[in-house]
Parts: structure tokens; C-alpha cells; sequence
């Protein structure tokens, strides 16, 4: 049994069939999710695929993406599950070999949607040098029809010996940010309709191994990559002084926060340090790598901003402290939860 | 005068005291700011500054929680309220918990948001949890208003309270000692900086009415020590850019229009006469607690040596808790003040040291 | 309680303004405030502007917070 080939113009939906495993499957693959990767419909689909690495060990990371809406200013779910996966194994210091992508698609999503986001993961994924050797498509039942969630795992190489895990960082480190702070978590939020704002804000997702890469080759001996992800820079050097058993003491003054993300934080009563980003980087290094750590970030186009915030302090060990605008100080908290807009 | 000057001249002034001084704040966005700002980091150790009960998400009674987690399971109902509210522990669970087993609760920046929702959904109720002091009282008014028009299918649960009274009942206790207030900023933008001018006339307790900028908060401070320095005792405004002696009438006209006094009961303070705000008899078609008939509510129970009462008469200071981190936590709060984002507890545990 | 935030009028028409910060606009209620115009800031709470700041209330709050400003890395 043959199927019409599903065309560009058409404003078809997800069907359950879809994802059987059968022939509608196969159509999908063929007509929308590997032309959109950059594959010309003409490869074996092996139930595994085979990596080549250089060494006896590999990394691997894995992570799943939900994100509302599924297309906001600055990028959609397909960049991100491609950066944030590619971002985790250069926080490790690992080159990526290679990534798998897992789709969960809910009926009734427009086949058009999905190409998108597919044809996003593909220019991500050749934006980052890094190939999608293996996947999985699977249908759920319908629920608002609208919904799509996509599993990455990736694979990498450790990167000339590099050792960067949250653990390393001692006192007297200095602590770097590799550009501003929030972009990511309020350009989502101002995209959700039940916020009422409009703003030119966009996303800072993107894929960051170029630029470690750059960091790597300038200064070997990095002592920790983080990525402020969910919970913000606030989680991130809360990992990193509870893992390290020191303290992180840190300027507000010294924070490169944009004035639209300061703006929509002030409205909703969010905290720039608690709010999500996709394409920034913490750096703890020695303090006398701190100079040429920055050069390096500042030559990359997503590193232009970086910014030394603050250094890491004997204690109190595993907290982290602020020196206030005002000349005060104050703990920075691991964030607990939904940050949710507040009028209070 | 800046900052620094500021913090200079409260130096020298807790110094000439000479004396323990107990400043009491009675405003959640004033304890957070205190803490963010580093500001109490930079006060001298013979000035205290006490939080009281100025976080209307805390004070709010635990039944009225469970009142909105039962209409929360109602049939055709959208409960649609300010972030702040949805993780308070209610008798038994939260409205967080509640929408995860399937109620509709919504989190709206306005109750203008609400408003436009029962417009675009006339066949479903929605129900606006009305919390807040004289600053918010006012938009819910007006979306009151609005729906009287023409929006049946609008309805505040109507839980906002009035700052003055509290702050009398307070000082009437007698529990703990307030050498001086710094006044709610934004409250004041409504209300004015009168209400508060019985305040040293009855009590002889200096009053002044602050900002929320660090800069703002600093030269509060340091014009009410220079009260009591002075022997003297009066309402000053710090925040003139943002109040003036007789509010905003506009908006005090709004409260009026829609809401009539009544008696509240306070978490911690028990029932404060004419402290809260309920709806008028002419706009009752509104008011919430007529769709609570019928529907199943456990019995109001507040959490075991939870001292949150305590805290908000800023009697003990969050870390005299038995809980406080140890089993109460950002992560797994107790009490209403750890769970608000402006909660005294809250506050401590995010910005202060262990 | 009370997160208010200043913000400046681009345009306003009856009870409705689109207001800024920071670069980001939103809608205003200022059914409160008597003759608001464009370039007015307005102090906004909830959606509703609860007070507008005159020339010298900018100024105040300008001044407020210059001193840190002009003390740069200080």
C-alpha cells in the first residue's frame, strides 16, 4: 500500500498512523523530518547507528525539550534541543561526535509546524558541526493538538585533555559570564500571550562549542563550564560552590543584564538572575587566566559581551554571596520552583 | 543626599541613640527590598528592622485558600489569580496541587486578564482571588465595575485588607515593640500619607513613608532615627515622588464605588475590626462566596508549629522558628510565609546567611 | 505587596495607554490618572497606572540614583 507523497502546501496534521512504524511512518521520515535534517531520503534507516571516537571513553548527555510556545523571537524548540544538548557536552569539554533526536508528537499537530522545527534542528545541528545519526518518531493522542517534545542525546570527545566539571572551581578563581543575562527566559515569557507584552527581545539559544572550543585552546586549564540554564546564573554558581565546597561571591554592578530584560523583570517582578538561558556560559578559571579567558570569549561573535563578575571565596562553602549596588551584601539562592510572575 | 551619606548619617545617629532601636516595615516589598538591596547588611547592630505583617498572600486566612481550591474544582470554573498565590498550602492541599490533579487555575498579571477571559468565555465562571492591601484593592474594583456592565459570569473572592487598622492593632497589643514605622510605599500612592497621622497623635510613634529603591529605604531609615532623636513625632514622606498627603482619589473613589468595610481576619493577628474590604449588596451577583454552596471544604486547620502568627507580628524573627530550614524550606514550604515571594520567611531563607 | 514599576507613555487614548519599559511596551489602564499624555511616566500596578510622576518626580528619581552612577566602579 502506497501513500500520496505529503506535500509542502498542504495543511495536514499528525495523524496517530504516523506513528506505527509502518508505512504512514516511513512517509514521514521521507517526505518531512530527513529532507528537513539535510538528507536526501536515500539512507539505510538501521535500527542503530555506529560512532566513530578518537578515545576509550566518550561523553554522553541527554536532555528533553518542552517549550512553550514551540516558536518564539530568537529561535524555537528544534534550535534548542539541538544547542542546550550540544551546550551540556561543551560544558564537559567535549567536542560533539553526534546526536540522537527523539520526537514525541501529539495528533493533530500541522505537519507544516513540525517540518519547521525539523528544518530549525537540521540548520542548528550543521551550525554546530555535529550530524543526527539515529532517531525515533512516536504519536500520542490528542490533547490541545498542539504539542511537540523532542529527546536529543548527544555523544562527544573530550577536548585536549580538558576538565571542567562543577566540582573544580577553588578560592581565589575568578568568575566569568559569557554575555548577558535572562535574554532566553524573557523572550519566552514575553511571547506567551497571557503577559500582554511586545517586545524586539530575542532568545539567546545557540550552540556554544565553537566558542569553548576558542576559550579551550586559549586557556587549557579552565576549571569549570556551566551553562545557566533553568534556575538561571543563581543555580548555576550555586552548583557550582555547593559541588566545589567554596564560596562564590559575585558584583551586582558587574552583571551584564540587557535594559529590555531588567524592564520586563522589573514589570513581573522576576529576578534577572533566576531567568533561563540558552547560549551563555559560566567560566571559572585561575585569576591569572581571567584576561586572556575573556579575550578569547569576547573574539567569538556569541561571546562579544563577557563580562568577570566576581570571584570564588573560601565561604561560606557552598553559597553564594552578592555585593549589593548599594554596598550591602546578600545570599544569592538556589531558585526552588515555577519563577512565576508575581504582583506582590 | 546619597546612599552612602545616608548610611553614614544612620551610623551616627544609632550611635548618639545610643539605645536598641526596633523599626517595624509592614510591607512585603519592603522586607524583600531590604534584603536585595544589601541594605540590613549595612544597618548598625543597634537597629533592628522588624518585619510585620505587610505581605497580604501571608496574612490571608488559611480557609480563604480553601475556598478558592473548592471553587478551583467546580464545574466550568477558571480560578485566575496573581502568581503569588497558587503554592499557599491550603487545609489540605494548594491551588498548585489542585490544578496538577485537573482544577483550572490560571495565573493572570491583572485582574483585567481575568476579566477579558470571562468576556471570551461566557460559559464558564471565573473566579478572581481579590488579595492584596489599598494598592490592588482599586483594580479590582474597577474590573468589578466592568462586569456589572456586562460580564455575569465574573467573580471576585474578595479577600483584600486595609493597612491602617492593622498597624493600629498592632501598636494597641502592645506585644512587641515599634519605635517607629516605615509606611508601605505603594499603598500610600492610594491612600496618602494621612491615614497614618493618627499614628504619632494617639501612639507618639514616628511615621515615614518609604520607597523601594535601596537609596529610598536608607534615607527612610535615617529620617526616622533622626525623629527619635529629635524627640519628635510626626508622618514624614521620603517617597514624594510617588505620594502625596491625600492619595489618589480617583482610585479611593473606585474602592468606595465597589467595596464596603467589614472585619478581617488577619493569619497571626486574629480578626481586626474594619480591616478588609468585602463587595457591596448591589454588585453581590459578583461576589464569589455565593458559589461556594455545596461544595466540599475540609475544616480550617493551620500547620503544626508553624509560627508564621508569630512572625507576622513580628514577634520572632524567622530563624527563632522550630521549622525554619530545617522542615520548612523554599522547596517544601509549611507556612504562607515561606511560600509567598514576599514572605518574611521567604525572604530570610533566599537572602539571608545560614 | 506592591510591585509598581515606572514606565513612559507612547500613546493613550480613553482609559487605555501603551506604556514602556525598558524598551518592552505593554498596555496601562489609566483610568485613574488625571491627564495623562504621551511622554508622561506613569507608576503601574497590575495592570493600571496608580500615580503619574510630574517633570520633577522624573528628576527626583533620576537623581536618586545618580550619585552610584556617577561613582562608576566605585
Amino acid at each position: 500500500m502506497t501513500f500520496p507523497t505529503i506535500g509542502k502546501s498542504a495543511s495536514e496534521r499528525i495523524l496517530l498512523s504516523h506513528g506505527g512504524g509502518g508505512g504512514r511512518t516511513k512517509q514521514l521520515l521521507r517526505d518531512v523530518i530527513l529532507p528537513a535534517l539535510g538528507y536526501d531520503g536515500s539512507e539505510k534507516l538501521d535500527d542503530a547507528a555506529y560512532v566513530e571516537t578518537p578515545d576509550r571513553e566518550v561523553a554522553v548527555t541527554t536532555d528533553s525539550y518542552v517549550v512553550r510556545p514551540l516558536f518564539f523571537p530568537g529561535g524555537d524548540i528544534g534550535r534548542l534541543a539541538v544547542s542546550g544538548t550540544v551546550n551540556d557536552l561543551a560544558m564537559q569539554g567535549a567536542a560533539p561526535l553526534a546526536l540522537t533526536l527523539g520526537l514525541v508528537i501529539e495528533e493533530g499537530l500541522e505537519i507544516d509546524v513540525l517540518r519547521r522545527a525539523m528544518e530549525s534542528v537540521g540548520r542548528t545541528a550543521r551550525e554546530a558541526g555535529v550530524r543526527i545519526v539515529t532517531g525515533d518518531t512516536k504519536v500520542i493522542e490528542r490533547r490541545t493538538g498542539d504539542g511537540l517534545f523532542i529527546n536529543t542525546a548527544g555523544l562527544g570527545s573530550r577536548y585536549r585533555g580538558a576538565d571542567t566539571g562543577v566540582g573544580n572551581a577553588r578560592p581565589g578563581d575568578a568568575v566569568l559570564v559569557s554575555g548577558t543575562l535572562g535574554d532566553h527566559g524573557v523572550a519566552v515569557m514575553s511571547a506567551r500571550e497571557a503577559w500582554g507584552l511586545s517586545s524586539r527581545l530575542e532568545s539567546d539559544v545557540a550552540p556554544l562549542w565553537d566558542m569553548v572550543r576558542g576559550l579551550l585552546d586559549a586557556v587549557p586549564g579552565v576549571r569549570c563550564l556551566r551553562d545557566p540554564t533553568r534556575g538561571g546564573l543563581a543555580a548555576a554558581l550555586n552548583d557550582i560552590a555547593e559541588a566545589s565546597g567554596a564560596g562564590v561571591r559575585i558584583r551586582e554592578d558587574a552583571l551584564p543584564v540587557r535594559d529590555e530584560v531588567r524592564g520586563v523583570c522589573d514589570l513581573l517582578g522576576l529576578d534577572p538572575l533566576n531567568v533561563a538561558n540558552e547560549g551563555k556560559t559560566v567560566v571559572v578559571c585561575a585569576a591569572a587566566d581571567a584576561e586572556r579567558a575573556l579575550a578569547a570569549l569576547r573574539a567569538h561573535p556569541r561571546g562579544r559581551a563577557a563580562a568577570a563578575i566576581g570571584e570564588v571565596v573560601k565561604g561560606p562553602a557552598g553559597r553564594v554571596r552578592l555585593a549589593t549596588r548599594l554596598g550591602g551584601e546578600r545570599m544569592v539562592d538556589a531558585p526552588s520552583g515555577e519563577d512565576l510572575p508575581r504582583i506582590c | 543626599m546619597s546612599a552612602g551619606e545616608s548610611i553614614r548619617a544612620i551610623q551616627a545617629l544609632a550611635h548618639s541613640l545610643g539605645r536598641a532601636v526596633q523599626l517595624m516595615e509592614v510591607c512585603g516589598t519592603h522586607t524583600m527590598a531590604a534584603f536585595r538591596t544589601g541594605l540590613r547588611s549595612l544597618l548598625p547592630d543597634n537597629v533592628k528592622l522588624l518585619s510585620g505583617p505587610g505581605c497580604p498572600v501571608c496574612v490571608t486566612p488559611i480557609d480563604y485558600v480553601d475556598k478558592a481550591v473548592a471553587l478551583a474544582g467546580r464545574p466550568d470554573t477558571v480560578v485566575a489569580t496573581f502568581g503569588d498565590m497558587i503554592r499557599v498550602p491550603g487545609s489540605r492541599e494548594s491551588l498548585e496541587q489542585a490544578r496538577a490533579r485537573g482544577a483550572r487555575v490560571r495565573v493572570v498579571y491583572s485582574p483585567l486578564d481575568a476579566l477579558a477571559e470571562a468576556r471570551a468565555n461566557p460559559g464558564t465562571a471565573v473566579v478572581f482571588l481579590g488579595v492584596g492591601f489599598e494598592t490592588t484593592a482599586p483594580t479590582t474594583a474597577w474590573a468589578l465595575r466592568e462586569a456589572a456592565r456586562d460580564t455575569p459570569n465574573f467573580f471576585v473572592l474578595c479577600g483584600h485588607k486595609t493597612m491602617p487598622r492593622a498597624m493600629a492593632a498592632l501598636l494597641a497589643g502592645g506585644e512587641v515593640r515599634v519605635d517607629a514605622f516605615l509606611c508601605p510605599g505603594h499603598v500610600s500612592v492610594i491612600i496618602g500619607s494621612a491615614p497614618y497621622e493618627f499614628i504619632p497623635r494617639q501612639y507618639g510613634r514616628p511615621c515615614v513613608v518609604a520607597g523601594f529603591e535601596g537609596e529610598d529605604l536608607a534615607a527612610a531609615i535615617r529620617m526616622a532615627l533622626r525623629q527619635l532623636a529629635d524627640g519628635r513625632a510626626e508622618v514624614e514622606v521620603q517617597y514624594t515622588r510617588s505620594v502625596s498627603r491625600e492619595g489618589n482619589a480617583k482610585a479611593q473613589a473606585a474602592i468606595r464605588e465597589a467595596f464596603e468595610e467589614c472585619d478581617a481576619a488577619w493569619r497571626g493577628l486574629g480578626v481586626i475590626p474594619g480591616s478588609g474590604l468585602r463587595i457591596r449588596p448591589e454588585w453581590a451577583a459578583h461576589d464569589a462566596e455565593r458559589l461556594l454552596a455545596g461544595l466540599d471544604r475540609p475544616p480550617a486547620r493551620e500547620p503544626k508549629g508553624c509560627r508564621c502568627g508569630d512572625v507576622l507580628r513580628g514577634l520572632c524573627a524567622p530563624p527563632e522558628c522550630p521549622l525554619f530550614r530545617k522542615v520548612c524550606t523554599a522547596d517544601q514550604p509549611v507556612g504562607a510565609c515561606m511560600v509567598s515571594s514576599e514572605g518574611t520567611c521567604a525572604a530570610y531563607y533566599r537572602f539571608g546567611k545560614t | 505587596m506592591c510591585l509598581a514599576v515606572p514606565a513612559k507613555i507612547i500613546e493613550c487614548s480613553g482609559n487605555t495607554a501603551v506604556v514602556e519599559i525598558g524598551g518592552v511596551r505593554r498596555e496601562a489602564n489609566i483610568s485613574f490618572i488625571d491627564d495623562a499624555r504621551p511622554g508622561d511616566y506613569l507608576l503601574l500596578h497590575a495592570g493600571f497606572a496608580i500615580r503619574k510622576w510630574t517633570e520633577d518626580d522624573v528628576r527626583e528619581y533620576r537623581d536618586l540614583l545618580k550619585p552610584l552612577a556617577d561613582m562608576g566602579g566605585a
